[in-house]
């Protein structure tokens, strides 16, 4: 044992190592990255780690690992699940025999996701058994456990932590190497009458699944996941249940001496049921905290039916908790005062809440960095485009940025890869409008291909736009399969995006480098005349992965503040002072974009280190 | 006792090396510690923040509003937004260096620099404002501004750590060919 400074999803991965896990696969997506990449980093060389082209992959790959009775882990977003829900339903049904974890986190809020939907929902919806860590340091704990249960029950097992946890760093103890785990799996026996889902298969192992799940609940009754911490204070037969990171959330706002009974889940599906009944017997109020979905909540209340007992649940279905949203400290804090002290005060304002009005503060959603080839892209179209009634598709990745102002040139973006089936649907409609879909080089391979035979074969009359910038860009820059290198730090061969797109059949598909506008643009008109289904393919890394030397400066002589480059690009490297446009040298690339589109030619390129000397 | 301490700035700035930084130290001297970062969308250029708490008794890792016994703000406007968690008689450490956002020169919000200074001057009486500028001409860098931020926050006895407390951790942490850089930057002002 020894203790280290881990992030949630850092403590998963080691967690998962010190189990012995031998396959790990995922598909990268805030808040879950980390983890596949720790396994990865600190792995021993008998460990086997991908990512995957999207969940779906991973989901089998690690079921596949687990079937062989390997222990295996799949890692993923709350989002993702959604793409892997279909193995992970028939998994349930056919279980495994290694232990397999699936790790999601969900990210309430939600801060990097297009849904706030909960996993523990999920878990009761697909009957797999679920854990819900409070702390990395807990989420450390609870993996060994999970794949100790899977093992045991033949079924996956989730770990689903929130972004806080996953987030979170805290100094744990953790096992040394030397303490790991080591497995000699049995491999695959054959069995059809175990591995092949039939109807018949599916009837048998249904009911077996439902009465297992209810006899784990009755063990899980007695789980150190699961407990009552009693009253230090009489609070007139009040309790609090709740879970995840708002449990610290209301320890942090109660002192120890002043606090309630506290029913603590960490397995919310299958509910601890007994220990619930004996919680709430003698009990007259019970509030649920809870992130998200009114899971305990819910199940409470069940409880209360079946055991005929008076207790009143209260939380999110009686309005006393917010229905959806992330908890904070303060709305934990003051939703407990409310429960506790009905009637009193809320906390006293801060002295900065007191002392004046704030001035109105800027916004600062997030933007495409400063020389993104994004934005060269999304400007180009848009030139080529100008006075022409366009729809323009986007997708999930940093180019969703695009959206913003001044660009403005993302109108629809709903999930991975719907881009280009979304514009053939618009298409149907409005023939005469001109279509285009962008979707980047990851989300190409994770579920833009579908789309892209999909609207071929239907006869759609649409250009897809590749954004290849060589990465996955938003989730923090990992390889795919158009890369040409694995996790395993393979060199491989690269699958290219071109020859996918011909294969299908599209006969126009053009590389172009989107920094040179006027190739570009001129592109873009050419390619988005001719019929049918037709791509371009804009090539340029991302600068943070391979961050240019060179830089821009604006002549202040020359710059006669007509703001064109402010205007149209917003490049948070340009900003306007006393009436001329000026350039931040530490975060312009040289990406040369603005200097191509100055009137009076007053940005040049500075220094000898230049991004293409264009 | 908890020492709760909130960095915040714009993505990119390097609030998080900042905070590791602040753990590393407080470690060190045998303290637990936990912390919180923004890791995601916000990445790209928008709002970060990290809270870091020092100390026994902290359940989560986050600090409530009106909690922080010192913010750390790389950015005037950031300052003036996570200003609600500070606490009654806590300190601002502050650089004085605007970021512009796109959205205030394409028709957002403007940006007021000297309303948010004069906000922040009157609100806090704890305030330290570093001159960004002039660090980043004597440094000859940019690039270390989180060093300076946390070696004026700890010169001002905001923080239950020496000076010497903080260098040990930036020895460990930060790339040898940054070292002497960072060292010049903890002992700036
Ligand atoms: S060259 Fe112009 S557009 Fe490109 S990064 Fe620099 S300032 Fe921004
Ligand atoms: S990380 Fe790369 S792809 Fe994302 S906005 Fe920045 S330059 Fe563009």
């Amino acid at each position: 044992m020894h203790k280290e400074f881990l992030m949630g999803n850092e403590a998963i991965a080691l967690g998962a190592l010190a189990a012995g896990v031998q396959v790990v696969a995922g598909y990268p997506g805030t808040p879950s990255t980390e983890v596949l990449e720790t396994v990865a980093k600190r792995k021993p060389k008998d460990v086997y780690v991908e990512w995957s082209v999207n969940e779906k992959a991973a989901m089998e790959v690690a079921a596949g690992a687990a079937y062989a009775g390997a222990r295996s882990m799949v890692t993923m977003k709350q989002v993702g699940l959604n793409v892997a829900s279909d193995p992970l339903m028939s998994l349930e049904y056919v279980g495994v025999k290694g232990g397999m974890v699936v790790l999601v986190a969900d990210d309430p809020g939600p801060i990097s996701s297009q849904t706030e939907q909960d996993t523990r929902t999920f878990a009761g919806f697909s009957k797999v058994p679920i854990f819900d860590p409070s702390s990395v340091a807990e989420a450390y704990a609870m993996v060994r456990d999970a794949f100790e249960l899977s093992e045991r029950l033949g079924s996956p097992v989730f770990l689903r932590p929130t972004t806080r946890v996953d987030h979170g760093y805290e100094a744990i103890d953790v096992l040394e190497e030397s303490e790991w785990e080591h497995r000699t799996p049995e491999g695959f026996v054959k069995d059809s009458s175990r591995w092949v889902i039939f109807p018949r298969l599916s009837t048998a192992n249904h009911a077996k699944i439902e009465r297992r799940n209810q006899e784990l609940s009755k063990e899980l009754s007695a789980s150190r996941y699961n407990f009552v911490t009693p009253a230090a204070k009489d609070a007139g037969k009040r309790g609090i249940a709740t879970h995840g990171i708002s449990y610290t959330y209301v320890c942090d706002s109660l002192p120890e001496d002043a606090r309630p009974s506290i029913l603590r889940v960490g397995t919310p599906f299958p509910f601890p049921e007994e220990l619930a009944r004996d919680y709430l017997d003698g009990l007259d109020e019970v509030l649920c905290v809870e992130e998200l979905d009114p899971v305990i909540e819910r199940a409470l209340i069940q409880v209360c039916g079946k055991y005929h007992l008076a207790t009143r649940i209260r939380g999110k279905l009686t309005g006393d908790v917010a229905p959806s949203g992330e908890n904070t400290v303060e709305s934990v804090g003051e939703a407990l005062r409310r429960f506790l002290k009905p009637g009193s005060d809320g906390p006293s304002r801060s002295a900065a809440d007191k002392a004046m009005e704030a001035p109105q503060l800027p916004i600062r959603p997030p933007v495409l960095c400063a020389g993104c080839p994004h934005r060269a892209s999304f400007y180009a179209v848009k030139a080529a485009m100008r006075g022409k009634k366009t729809i323009y598709c986007g997708d999930i990745g940093c180019y969703t940025l695009g959206n913003a102002r001044p660009l403005d040139m993302v109108d629809t973006c709903l999930c991975m890869g719907a881009g280009i089936s979304i514009a053939q649907g618009v298409y149907r409609v409005e023939p005469d409008t001109t279509c285009f879909a962008f979707v980047g080089d990851s989300t190409f391979f994770a579920s833009g291909i579908t789309g892209a035979v999909n609207a071929y074969y239907n006869q759609a009359n649409l250009t897809i736009v590749v954004l290849d910038n060589s990465t996955t860009a938003m989730t923090g820059h990992q390889p795919h399969p158009g890369i040409g290198r694995t996790m395993m730090d393979e060199v491989v061969q690269a699958v290219s995006i071109e020859r996918v797109l011909r294969a299908i059949g599209l006969t126009t598909v053009e590389t172009v480098d989107p920094l040179d506008h006027v190739r570009a643009v001129d592109t873009v008109r050419r390619v988005a005349q001719e019929p049918g289904v037709k791509a371009i393919i804009f090539k340029s890394p991302c600068v943070v992965l391979e961050r240019p030397l060179g830089g821009c400066a604006i002549d202040a002589q020359a710059c006669v503040g007509c703001k064109r480059c402010i205007r149209e690009l917003g490049c948070p490297a340009i900003s306007l002072a006393d009436n001329k446009a000026v350039i931040d040298a530490a975060q312009c690339t040289g990406c040369t974009l603005c200097k191509q589109l100055c009137p009076t030619k007053a940005i040049h390129t500075i220094g000898d280190k230049t991004a293409g000397g264009r | 006792m908890t020492d709760n301490v909130i960095l915040c700035g714009v993505g990119g700035q390097g609030t998080v090396l900042a905070s590791k930084l602040l753990a590393a130290s407080a470690m060190d001297r045998g303290l637990p510690v936990k912390t919180a970062e923004t890791i995601g969308m916000s990445q790209r250029g928008g709002s970060v923040f990290s809270h870091v708490r020092i100390g026994e008794g902290a359940a989560s890792p986050l600090i409530g509003r009106g909690r922080a016994d010192l913010v750390i703000a790389f950015e005037p406007a950031e300052a003036a937004r996570q200003l609600p968690f500070l606490r009654d008689g806590g300190t601002l450490v502050v650089s004085d260096r605007p970021i512009v956002p796109v959205s205030a020169t394409v028709g957002g919000p403007a940006y007021d620099l000297e309303a948010i200074m004069a906000y922040l001057r009157k609100s806090v009486k704890h305030l330290v404002v570093v001159d960004a500028q002039r660090a980043a001409a004597d440094l000859g860098s940019t690039k270390c501004l989180n060093v300076v931020l946390l070696g004026a926050a700890v010169r001002a006895g905001a923080l239950n750590l020496t000076p010497q407390d903080i260098e040990g951790a930036v020895r460990r942490l930060v790339p040898a060919r940054f070292l002497d850089l960072n060292l010049k930057a903890l002992n700036w002002g």
